[in-house]
């Protein structure tokens, strides 16, 4: 398969809210100025736009996304929305990708926002339509108990106990202090804390749980030569997957991410991965709960199943490990902006390649990353893979 | 990457309560009928007698429940209709101590992934157990669906109120 | 064997009725609460210039939608009140389709100093027949009646 090679050559982002007075648009708006004054590109430089925006019943505005591609750079201009849930931001790069590596476009400006806050008295309402609405709603579930459902099977597969899942988001809220884009990054966070927190639907902790969180951020991406003209460094997009499993959840084997491994095939596939724990130097894989976190790994194939939770413990994925996982601290520790937060850790990897992670830089001259969502009904596996 | 970071104006809730920020507020009304389907209009009416129902699929043989008209992994329509057993074992389970608006639940609720016995391994619904103790609950648990009495059923779900253990 | 099985009983063709349970609290937006505390509190209605493009945008925004240059505090100026009708209908059904208890005039109108048009009640003496062009202005609500939003505009009001 020959394509034209595409990088990635400026980002910006918003700082991450609980609640912004920015309207959508507004935010779009400053995630884009942001991306591209990072690469000292105009608007009219831009050939065509994607937009990344999950669920229109947050923002409450019908068709949202078209609604607020003014502020996205999209006057005018060819448009795309993608929406896969949580697995959005991810899947918006790899939309991106295929806009300019088609040869229809030299440039792409890639886009993802959400603002949660606008849906009372709480945004899960909005998700409560995941359920079946015939035989699964009138139980009066919520979000949280198929989290819960989840984590629990993995749990129990795995023999795992809360000490050694709540690591994580111990390690992902501290590295997010370092962040200056972070909502909930903590220095001082203990195990202790995620262990002593209000249990909501047990083994779910609210420590486990990344916040509701308003936020965009920006991608401009570029064909090869276009790319080279505007940076000395571009980051290439080297292989890109996505994946959909059953929408019965019921019939799944919850204790591991089959839609992740298939889609990772494919993005490793395309980047000639073949020995992913060797050949990536970095992982950003999603962890809108701190269990996710060691699913995911073990679904890209980074550790084996159920041997997650004792790389974490030995501190393999810290920053200075041997493979950091989440070096940006994540949705744990950044914030969960459902359709942004995934285009957060791809902008990661660009920083983190190009050395201006700044006190997140992790050492050693990294060259390769991998950054993964998930989401939709819990059902969308979303890989990329940078490499410069 | 500092510079690349916009200063986003984050909110307080006062500030909405003290009208710091101006406001909108709309309440859609977002009212549904949606039409059950042939296969969940059979499994509701099989429900209202007091029944379980599943469905094969003649190319992998799987017994699918819940019941569907077509098999997603062969992507050819199903078969018969194949009466399960109200028995079954839990494959995951969680204790929940809050509503979906995170208020507080004076009792927590136990739900639970049921595979039914009858039905392919693995194929499980979403429901309640009930007259169990939390302490003894775990995966692998065999439990029993306890119905509503004939005349209360509606030919819904909650036809069954809990899953209890077999004991 | 066809993949439609043929009902056995009415009953077992079902409807099954639910809804989504979430209202939405909007806020105006840093452009918006700018825009509208100034109508409440000083009663002008304001618009932004783009500089590069010359387009005015009104309602005022944090940005030009087209060079996507911000639109700084320098930009921002007074439009209207008065302005041209360029389109109006007249609305005879409720959101659900019911019957108004009175229908209303929806005029579209261009202020002075405005590149786009702005959408309000229009207000119509008996007798008079809107047509495009036709000169208007806004009429806004008493000072005290006004809470900052599009409302505090009470409608069009033909000259």
């Amino acid at each position: 398969m020959t394509m034209r090679r595409v990088a990635i050559v400026g980002a910006g982002m918003t700082k991450f809210v609980r609640r912004a007075q920015e309207t959508g648009r507004e935010l779009a708006w400053e995630a884009a100025s942001k991306a591209l004054e990072s690469c000292e590109m105009t608007i009219d430089q831009i050939e065509a736009v994607v937009l990344g925006t999950a669920p229109d019943a947050f923002d409450g505005v019908h068709m949202k996304s078209e609604w607020l591609a003014d502020g996205a750079g999209g006057w005018g201009k060819p448009c795309l929305r993608g929406y896969v849930g949580g697995g959005t931001g991810v899947f918006s790069a790899a939309q991106g990708w295929y806009h300019v590596a088609s040869g229809l476009f030299d440039t792409c400006l890639v886009v993802c926002e959400e603002k949660m806050s606008p849906a009372q008295p709480h945004p899960q309402g909005a998700f409560l339509t995941i359920f079946d609405n015939i035989i699964e709603r009138p139980l009066g579930p919520n979000l949280l108990w198929i989290f819960a459902l989840e984590m629990n099977a993995y749990m129990q597969r795995y023999g795992l106990r809360k000490e050694d899942i709540a690591q994580v988001a111990v390690k992902n809220k501290r590295n997010a202090a370092d962040h200056p884009a972070s909502l909930l990054g903590d220095r001082n966070i203990t195990l202790q804390d995620i262990l002593d927190s209000e249990v909501m639907a047990w083994p779910v902790q609210r420590l486990d749980v990344s916040p509701v969180t308003d936020g965009s951020v920006a991608l401009v991406l570029a064909a090869d030569n276009v790319a080279r003209r505007v940076t000395p460094q571009p980051v290439w997009i080297e292989g890109v997957g996505w994946n959909l499993d059953t929408a019965y959840w019921t019939d799944r084997d919850l204790s591991y991410p089959t839609y992740v491994e298939e889609a990772a095939r494919m993005a490793y596939r395309m980047a000639g991965i073949t020995e992913p724990r060797q050949q990536l130097h970095i992982a950003e894989p999603y962890d809108p709960f701190d269990y996710k976190e060691l699913h995911h790994l073990e679904g890209l194939m980074l550790f084996p199943k159920g041997k997650a939770p004792d790389a974490t413990a030995l501190g393999i994925t810290q920053r200075n490990g041997d493979l950091p996982v989440c070096p940006s601290g994540g949705l744990l520790g950044v914030g969960n902006p459902i359709a942004a937060a995934g285009l957060m850790k791809v902008a990661e990897l660009f920083w983190q390649l190009r050395g201006e992670a700044g006190a997140r830089q992790v050492p050693g001259n990294p060259r390769r990353g991998v950054a993964q969502a998930w989401g939709d009904l819990m059902q969308v596996g979303t890989v990329v893979v940078l490499g410069k | 990457m500092d510079q690349w970071v916009y200063p986003t104006t984050g909110l307080h809730e006062k500030d909405f309560e003290t009208g710091r920020v101006l406001v909108e507020t709309w309440k859609s009304k977002a009212e549904y009928a949606w039409d059950a389907g042939i296969a969940m209009g059979r499994f509701l009416e099989e429900l209202r007698r007091g029944r379980l129902v599943g469905r094969r699929c003649n190319s992998c043989h799987r017994v699918l429940f819940p019941p569907r008209m077509f098999c997603e992994q062969c992507f050819r329509p199903t078969g018969d209709w194949v009466p399960l057993a109200e028995t079954g074992t839990v494959i995951t389970y969680s204790l929940v101590h809050v509503r979906w608006d995170m208020v507080r639940l004076d009792q927590p609720l136990v739900p639970a992934v049921v595979a039914i016995d009858g039905a392919s391994a693995g194929m499980g619904i979403l429901h309640l157990l009930g007259e169990a103790n939390p302490e003894s609950v775990k995966i692998g648990l065999r439990v029993q669906a306890v119905w509503k009495k004939p005349e209360e059923r509606e030919g819904a779900i909650t036809d069954i109120r809990y899953f209890k253990p077999i004991s | 064997m066809g993949s439609a099985d043929t009902l056995e009983h009415p009953t077992e063709a079902r409807t099954w009725k639910g809804n989504i349970p979430v209202w939405h609290r909007y806020t105006a937006g840093i452009a918006g609460e700018r825009f509208l505390r100034t109508l409440k509190d000083q009663g002008k209605i304001l618009g932004a210039r783009c500089q590069s493009c010359g387009v005015v945008y009104v309602p005022p925004r944090m940005y030009c939608e087209r060079c996507l240059k911000p639109l700084p505090d320098g930009e921002w100026k007074e439009v209207g009140p008065r302005g041209e009708l360029v389109s109006f209908t007249r609305i005879f059904l409720d959101l659900d389709g019911e019957p108004l208890q009175s229908p209303r005039w929806v005029g579209l109108v261009r202020l002075e100093g405005a590149s786009g048009v702005l959408i309000h009640y229009l207000h119509l003496p008996e007798g008079i027949a809107p047509r495009p062009g036709m000169p208007v202005e806004a009429v806004l609500k008493p000072a005290l009646e006004r809470r900052g939003s599009i409302l505090d505009i009470e409608h069009w009001k033909v000259l």
